[in-house]
């Protein structure tokens, strides 16, 4: 029964390797696009964290820097 | 006129976005994937080769709708001056690239089985092969030119010229002879698939759009978070 569905009419190298192709393409675009996206907001909260109080407060005041902040804690 | 597009409001959207986007990509994918390789119908005439049908097709049909977008949102950024559309075009880009490379990889594994090769240079491949290569002229844009004024004004003429080859992989198929039969489903006419084919057609279609949505909301956030990356080392 399992090798039949594998087996496919004897197609089944063709079609799985056709969905394997596309679900690894998917991982690795979806992988590289998280990492980019962590790499960016570690940047965010360590440039964050080097500035002094006024400067600090003032970027706060921006509501976009407050998501992202509150974003990176969550994550 | 576009303050909705702009990046603060946008973002509040864009940033929660992806959690839900991933679960219901999920499910759609897992839903497709069984239909597409248990429950939907072998073809009489390719036998179960027709089910890697439901990838190629549908990453086909997003690489198009994908690039098509990039260019009018191009245009519009450049007429309206709005750097937002811009971001938006860019950030759609990759997934469009990768679906583009899936269709033509996937379109070689079935022309194995059917046509007896795994590469001809029919008319409809090799569009979709000049589609990768605008694909990969507008990322390197990006890349490569630092001012922004510079870039808007190159990857609005790149997408120009591509989308010209848009309606030449569309109507291919009917222009001239080639491996590929003519288009099976029709908007405007009847289409000529069965349904037991169609519907696990358009639910991969749906996981593919929900996928390419997914990394176009992560690949905007990313975008914002640069842009006030620089904003904070201006402070």
């Amino acid at each position: 029964m399992i090798n039949e569905i594998i087996s496919m009419n004897g197609y089944g190298s063709y079609v799985l390797s056709a969905f394997s192709f596309t679900l690894l393409s998917f991982s690795a675009l979806y992988l590289i696009t998280k990492s980019q996206f962590i790499k960016e907001q570690d940047k965010f909260v360590a440039k964050f964290g080097s500035l002094n109080s006024e400067k600090a407060k003032s970027a706060k005041s921006q509501r976009i820097n407050k998501e992202i902040l509150a974003d990176a804690t969550n994550n | 006129m576009f303050k909705f597009f702009e990046p603060n409001k946008i973002f509040q959207i864009t940033s929660k976005a992806p959690k839900y986007v991933l679960l219901l990509f999920i499910i759609v994918l897992s839903i497709g994937l069984t239909e597409a390789l248990f429950l939907s119908p072998e073809d009489y005439k390719q036998s179960d080769a027709v089910r890697i049908m439901y990838v190629h097709v549908p990453a086909a049909w997003i690489s198009l709708g994908i690039f098509s977008s990039i260019t009018f949102l191009s245009i519009f950024g450049f007429v309206f001056k709005n750097k937002n559309f811009f971001l938006i075009a860019k950030s759609l880009a990759p997934s469009g690239f990768v679906f583009n490379i899936i269709a033509l990889v996937t379109g070689a594994i079935w022309g194995k089985p059917t046509w007896g090769t795994w590469w001809a240079w029919d008319a409809r491949i090799t569009s979709m092969l000049i589609l990768l290569l605008f694909y990969a002229m507008y990322l390197i844009s990006w890349r490569i030119y630092e001012t922004e004024e510079k870039v808007f004004k190159i990857t609005t003429f790149i997408t120009i010229l591509g989308i010209i080859n848009v309606p030449i992989i569309k109507y291919s198929v009917d222009w001239w002879n080639t491996l590929h039969q003519p288009a099976s489903i029709n908007i405007l006419s009847k289409s000529t698939i069965h349904s037991s084919m169609l519907y696990p057609l358009l639910i991969m279609t749906a996981a593919f759009a929900l996928f390419s949505l997914l990394i176009f909301l992560m690949k905007y956030n990313t975008e914002l978070i640069k842009i006030k990356n620089k904003g904070l080392d201006r402070l």
